[in-house]
C-alpha cells in the first residue's frame, strides 16, 4: 500500500465527518432565506464553535477509551465563573480569563486524578464529580447575571476584514495550540496506546498515566475555553441544568459523527470539530424549512439514532461471529 | 500473617456478616452513620414516622434502580431512563384521558411504553452492537422529542388514574405504604430471578465475559434485549408511581432520577463493568442516597450545597470501597 492509502484509511472517520458537515452546511445554506452571506456564516460558526470545544474536549478523554459526562458542568461552571471575572481594564480581563481556564485545568485535573490514582470507573466518577461542579455553578449564579468585558467579547464573536468569523479563527488557533502538540507529543501517543490496549501500552513502558491524566486535564482546559466563549456570546453567566446535560449529551454525538471510537484509540479532534458542526447545522436545518421548533428535539433525537446506527454497518464486514463482543 | 489475623477476627463474626460482601456491608453501616448524624440534628429522625416516609420516597428510586441494576450487572449502562419515566407517567396519564378503557389499561399502556424504549435499546445494543452508553442517550433523546411533540412543550393536563395513586399513596396493610410493598415485590422477584434462575446467571455470565458466554451456547444477544426491555419497563413502572404519587406527569420528572439510580447500584457495590454485585446492595444504596437527600433537605441546604455534597459522598464512597484492582 502507498503512503497516502494508509493516511486515507487513518482519517477516514474524520473525512467522512468533513463530507456530511459540507453536505448539511450546503443544504443549509441553499435554503437560508439570506443565503451564503457572512452573517449566515458568522452566526453559523458561533453556534456551532461552543460545540465543536465541548467536543473536543469529549474526544481527548474519549481516546483514552473513558467518557467525561462532566464536561457540560465544567462548561456551566467556566460560563459562570467568566460572568465574574473577565471584566474591567485589560489587565484585570486578562487575570479573568487566566482564572477562567486555570479553573477548567483543574477541573479536568480532579476527574484525571480520580480516575487514574483513585482507579475508579470514569462514568460515575464523572457523573459525581459533574454534579460537584454544576454546584459551584449554582453557587457562582444562583440567577442568570452578571457581564463580560464587551470589547474582548465582541472582537471575539464578530468577524475579521469583514469576511471571517472570528470564532472560526480562534477555534483553529486553539486546535494548533492544544490539539496538535498534544497528538503528537509522548504524552498523547500514550493516551492513544492506553485507549487501543491498556495492557500492551504498560508493557511497553509507554507513560499511560500520565498521557490519560494530560488528556483528562486539557479535557477540562478545552471546556473552559467553551464556557468562555459562551459568556462572550450570551454575555451573562448561567447555570442551567438542562443546558449542561444537552452539551454533555451532545458532545458524546458529536464525536461520535466525528469518527472517534467509543472504545478509545481511534479518531481525532478535528474529526470531532467536524462533527459538532455538522450536528449543528443538522439541527438548524428544521428553522430553514419553516418546520414547527417543537420537532426539533424529537428530530434531533432521531438524527443521532440514525447516526449512531450507520456504525452498526461495520457489522457485515465481520466474519467470525466472536469478533461481535469485544 | 496478617492475612491469618484477618481470617482469625472473621472466624468470630457470625456467619452471614462473613458471607457478606464487604461493599454492602460498607453501605449499611453509611445509613447507620447518616441516620447518627441526622438524629444529632433533630430527634424525629428516628422516629418511625419519619423513616417509613423515606422508605416509601426510596420506593420510587428503588423501582428505577432495579432495572438499572439488571443492565449494569451486564456491563451495559441504560441512560434513557429519566424519559423512560417521564414517558411512562405521561402515556400513563394519556391514556386515564380515553375513558372506562382507558383508565383500565392506563398502567399496562405505561408500562409497554417504557419496555417499547427498553427494546429499541436492546436490538441495538444486542443486535446492532452498538455502545450502550451511545444508543440509550439516542432513544433517550427520540423519546424526549415523542413527548415534547406529544405535549406541546407543556406539562400534560391529563391527571393520574385513581389506580395509580393508590398504588403510589394508598395503604392496602395498614402501616406499610402500597409503594414500599411493590418495592419489595418486585426486590424479591429480582432476587429470585437473579440468584434461582438460568436467566439470572446467564446475566452475570454475560456482564463477565460475553464471549464465554456465548460460547458456552447461550443467545446472549437475546438476554441483553430481554434485560433492556426489563430495565425500560421498570423505568415507566416508576414513573407510573410518581405520577401517582404527584397525581400527574411533568416534563422533567426523570431528570432527577438517572444519577441516583447509577449511583445507588454502584454504591451497593455493584461492579460497573459488570457481572459482579448481590440486590441487597442495591437496596442499600437506594436507602443510602433517599436518606442523604432527605438529611440534606432537613438541614434547608441549598440545591447548590446539595449537589456539591452529593457529588463529594459519591467520590469518597467509591474511593472507599470501589476501587478497581491495582495489579494488571
Amino acid at each position: 500500500m502507498k503512503d497516502w492509502r494508509y493516511w486515507l484509511a487513518e482519517q477516514r472517520g474524520t473525512l467522512l465527518a468533513f463530507g456530511i458537515f459540507i453536505v448539511m452546511f450546503t443544504i443549509y445554506t441553499s435554503n437560508h432565506p439570506a443565503g451564503f452571506t457572512a452573517n449566515v456564516v458568522q452566526t453559523a460558526s458561533n453556534k456551532g464553535v461552543l460545540l465543536a470545544f465541548v467536543a473536543m474536549a469529549q474526544t481527548l478523554v474519549v481516546i483514552t477509551a473513558g467518557i467525561d459526562l462532566s464536561v457540560g458542568m465544567i462548561f456551566l461552571l467556566t460560563n459562570c465563573l467568566a460572568s465574574w471575572l473577565v471584566i474591567g481594564t485589560g489587565i484585570e480581563t486578562a487575570f479573568g480569563v487566566v482564572a477562567v481556564l486555570g479553573t477548567g485545568l483543574l477541573c479536568g485535573a480532579i476527574n484525571g486524578a480520580i480516575v487514574i490514582y483513585g482507579r475508579l470507573q470514569p462514568i460515575v466518577t464523572t457523573i459525581a464529580t459533574g454534579a460537584v461542579y454544576f454546584g459551584i455553578a449554582l453557587l457562582l449564579r444562583p440567577f442568570p447575571g452578571g457581564s463580560v468585558n464587551e470589547d474582548l467579547a465582541d472582537a471575539l464573536t464578530g468577524r475579521l476584514f469583514g469576511v471571517v468569523p472570528a470564532s472560526l479563527v480562534a477555534l483553529l488557533a486553539v486546535l494548533l495550540v492544544v490539539w496538535v502538540p498534544f497528538s503528537r507529543s509522548v504524552l498523547g501517543r500514550a493516551a492513544y496506546a492506553a485507549g487501543s490496549s491498556e495492557t500492551a501500552a504498560y508493557m511497553s513502558g509507554v507513560p499511560i498515566r500520565r498521557g490519560k491524566f494530560a488528556a483528562y486535564a486539557l479535557a477540562g482546559l478545552l471546556a473552559a475555553i467553551g464556557g468562555l466563549f459562551l459568556t462572550f456570546f450570551t454575555y451573562t453567566g448561567e447555570a442551567a441544568y438542562a443546558s449542561g446535560n444537552a452539551y454533555t449529551l451532545f458532545s458524546i454525538a458529536a464525536v461520535v459523527l466525528g469518527g472517534v471510537s467509543l472504545f478509545g484509540g481511534k479518531g481525532s479532534a478535528i474529526g470531532a470539530i467536524f462533527g459538532a458542526l455538522a450536528f449543528r447545522t443538522i439541527g438548524d436545518l428544521l428553522f430553514v424549512f419553516d418546520f414547527d421548533p417543537l420537532w426539533q428535539p424529537l428530530f434531533q433525537g432521531v438524527i443521532l439514532l440514525i447516526a449512531v446506527s450507520l456504525g452498526a454497518f461495520a457489522l457485515f464486514r465481520v466474519r467470525n461471529r466472536l469478533e461481535w463482543f469485544l | 500473617m496478617s492475612e491469618a489475623t484477618i481470617g482469625g477476627i472473621a472466624g468470630r463474626m457470625p456467619k452471614f456478616i462473613r458471607r457478606a460482601d464487604p461493599a454492602v456491608l460498607t453501605a449499611f453501616a453509611c445509613i447507620v452513620l447518616l441516620l447518627f448524624v441526622g438524629s444529632l440534628y433533630s430527634r424525629s429522625f428516628l422516629s418511625p414516622e419519619y423513616l417509613l416516609q423515606q422508605l416509601k420516597v426510596a420506593s420510587f428510586l428503588g423501582v428505577i434502580a432495579t432495572g438499572m441494576m439488571l443492565v449494569i450487572l451486564l456491563g451495559q449502562i441504560d441512560l434513557s431512563v429519566p424519559w423512560s419515566v417521564a414517558a411512562g407517567a405521561m402515556m400513563a396519564c394519556a391514556a386515564a384521558a380515553y375513558g372506562p378503557v382507558g383508565v383500565a389499561l392506563a398502567i399496562p399502556f405505561g408500562i409497554c411504553c417504557g419496555v417499547a424504549i427498553g427494546v429499541v435499546n436492546g436490538i441495538g445494543v444486542a443486535y446492532l452492537r452498538i455502545p450502550s452508553m451511545i444508543i440509550t442517550l439516542a432513544t433517550n433523546a427520540v423519546a424526549q422529542g415523542l413527548m415534547v411533540v406529544y405535549t406541546g412543550g407543556f406539562s400534560p393536563q391529563d391527571s393520574a388514574t385513581r389506580a395509580m395513586r393508590y398504588l403510589a399513596t394508598g395503604f392496602a396493610i395498614p402501616g406499610v405504604p402500597n409503594a414500599v410493598v411493590i418495592w419489595a415485590l418486585i426486590g424479591a422477584a429480582m432476587i429470585f430471578v437473579l440468584t434461582r434462575t438460568g436467566f439470572g446467571r446467564t446475566v452475570y455470565g454475560i456482564g463477565n465475559r460475553e464471549r464465554a458466554a456465548y460460547l458456552s451456547g447461550i443467545d446472549t444477544r437475546r438476554v441483553v434485549l430481554m434485560a433492556f426491555a426489563v430495565s425500560g419497563g421498570l423505568s415507566a413502572f416508576g414513573g407510573v408511581l410518581l405520577a401517582g404519587y404527584a397525581s400527574k406527569a411533568a416534563q422533567s420528572m426523570g431528570d432527577a432520577y438517572l444519577l441516583p439510580s447509577i449511583a445507588a447500584v454502584v454504591l451497593g457495590g455493584t461492579s460497573i463493568l459488570g457481572g459482579r454485585g448481590s440486590y441487597l446492595g442495591t437496596v442499600a444504596g437506594v436507602i443510602l442516597i433517599t436518606l442523604l437527600q432527605s438529611i440534606l433537605s432537613v438541614m434547608q441546604m441549598p440545591e447548590a450545597g446539595r449537589q456539591i455534597i452529593y457529588g463529594v459522598v459519591i467520590v469518597a464512597m467509591l474511593l472507599l470501597y470501589g476501587r478497581a484492582p491495582a495489579s494488571r
